[in-house]
């Protein structure tokens, strides 16, 4: 008699909708979840709540003009999404930068990196239920946005590389600044391991939680730490060498299951690498010009090109077809977060309401970058 | 598998003369493909077959039709491979969202940003846009544009 009361009467499903102004989704996301109880059965990311046009727009401007749009895709990355732009005209154009000129923009776009991978290590813990953490990764972020500033002028969407070089040299203040910053990011690493990879709790909120291997990267076209989480070496720094990441010497980090901790250790290993990355530059920094000579309006030659950059969340290429003109015929930006946000529809079927925060936190999307 | 492998697989499904090499160092591809519409399931498959992920989807917009360039690539060095589809207005496309799941999304955009239909796709709604919009943005005659040409103007013909 008791165990008929405790079986269930019926069976239902309900559905809910997560965002779209959950703090856990990080901008305006929507997932909306098909549950059974506290577990998924269908998960639909609904996005293009911050759709602007980017890729519209550039069809009726400049490709001067269209220089500030690129940072505005993916703020947390600004530098990267404008050296990947300005990379590509330069391309297609032709312009040869000074090594000078590249060097500053790979020690910046690696400060920019590190920006971005603290914010979302501070985020993801804070989710998990970590505060502390959080206001340890946005005091050191704060060392890396002040440093930008103080070259660039502005703190989140660079307008800093231009076709042919940079807008402004940097100076002694920048370098020592840096080089204190490498040495303050450096002595925090034990600080970060003991509060959170070596807590109990944390490990079991992303240990074998969000499985994401190589076939399901494969499949849904994700890249970035997701990827080399999953065990894959895949960086475009390395695999398409581009700007003079070539001359230097780092290590793509990897992981081994391809679960949120993975993902956890790559990002923290990757901010290391970008150290080492910049302390090289900053030791090999050459004399010389910071800009080319560039026509004051560019007008690559007819055809289409495809140029790919790693930024903080994978693979990101622009695809411009050029009429001849100095307007882009038609621009196209491949977003890394596109993908690895699509891979949720795949992942979250299976798994508990509370696991859902600890994915979409380790895949790190920046919800802006997907709508464009 | 490699390169070298897809590239014979393909020459089984395509004509030779469709098969371009391309300079990476120039325009970032390796390979060009140009392929019929009825032909693109194949080439999607021998892609995947020869472990390329599909890196993304992009429709274009001409006075004689639309194309649609798919850009797949592998876990490994320059390898970068474009196919392009000529497309004449309101055709449709068969989807390869069967052989790859990021299709799913990336077909969702085409149809959502240039009215593209896909055949078979398992779920074909706006994506980027609001449900209820009833225009596609990215078409030439849709706001403001600087140009609308024919393909022949921007591949063929040499630079002014």
């Amino acid at each position: 008699m008791t165990n008929q009361m405790l079986e269930p009467i019926t069976e239902q499903t309900y559905y809910l909708n997560m965002g779209p102004q959950h703090p856990s989704t990080h901008g305006v996301l929507r997932l909306f979840l098909k549950l059974d109880g506290e577990y998924i059965v269908e998960a639909d990311p609904i996005i293009g709540y911050g759709h602007r046009g980017h890729e519209k727009m550039a069809e009726s401007h400049l490709y001067e003009q269209f220089l500030p749009n690129s940072s505005r895709m993916d703020y947390l990355s600004g530098l990267l999404f404008n050296h990947g732009y300005v990379a590509a005209v330069e391309k297609m154009v032709g312009i040869e930068v000074p090594p000078r000129a590249e060097y500053i923009r790979v020690i910046c776009a690696e400060l920019n990196r590190i920006s971005s991978h603290l914010l979302w290590f501070g985020t993801y813990v804070m989710d998990l239920g970590g505060f502390t953490p959080f206001l340890y990764c946005f005091d050191d972020r704060e060392n890396i946005l002040d440093i930008l500033d103080h070259v660039s002028g502005s703190r989140l969407t660079y307008s800093y590389c231009r076709f042919g070089g940079v807008a402004k040299d940097i100076d002694d203040e920048f370098i020592s600044a840096t080089r204190q910053f490498i040495q303050r990011l450096r002595s925090r690493w034990d600080d970060y391991h003991n509060l959170v990879t070596k807590n109990v709790i944390f490990i079991h909120r992303a240990k074998d939680v969000g499985v994401i291997n190589r076939e399901l990267a494969l499949r849904f076209g994700c890249t970035g730490p997701i990827l080399r989480g999953a065990g894959v070496a895949y960086d475009i720094r390395k695999a398409e060498p581009y700007s003079v990441y070539p001359e230097m010497d780092f290590e793509i980090p990897t992981g081994t299951a391809g679960d949120a901790l993975d993902r956890y250790m790559v990002r923290l290993q990757e901010m290391e690498q970008s150290l080492r990355i910049i302390e090289q530059a900053l030791d090999r920094l050459p004399d010389g010009p910071i800009k080319a000579a560039v026509p004051h309006k560019v007008r690559p030659p007819k055809g289409d090109y495809y140029f790919a950059v790693e930024s903080a969340r994978g693979a990101l290429g622009f695809y411009i077809v050029s009429d001849g003109t100095s307007y882009p015929y038609r621009l196209k930006a491949r977003v890394p977060s596109y993908g690895n946000l699509q891979v949720l529809t795949d992942v979250l079927p299976g798994t508990l309401v509370a696991d859902t925060i600890s994915i979409l936190g380790s895949i790190d999307i920046v919800v802006p970058e997907v709508d464009r | 598998m490699s390169l070298e492998d897809l590239r014979e697989a393909l020459s089984k499904i395509v004509d030779a003369t469709d098969i371009f090499p391309r300079d990476y160092q120039k325009d970032g591809c390796v390979l060009e493909i140009r392929a019929e519409a009825d032909k693109l399931e194949a080439v999607a498959e021998a892609a995947r077959e020869a472990d390329f992920f599909l890196e993304c989807i992009t429709g274009l917009d001409f006075t004689n039709g639309l194309q649609v360039i798919y850009h797949f690539n592998a876990f490994s060095n320059l390898s970068r491979v474009l196919v392009r589809v000529q497309l004449v207005r309101n055709q449709t496309l068969s989807t390869i969202s069967s052989i790859y799941d990021a299709a799913i999304w990336y077909e969702r955009e085409v149809f959502d940003l240039f009215g593209i239909h896909f055949d078979n796709h398992p779920d074909l709604r706006r994506i980027l846009l609001p449900e209820d919009a009833d225009f596609h943005p990215l078409l030439k005659d849709f706001g403001k544009v600087h140009a609308f040409r024919s393909t022949e103007e921007i591949y063929d013909e040499p630079d002014a």
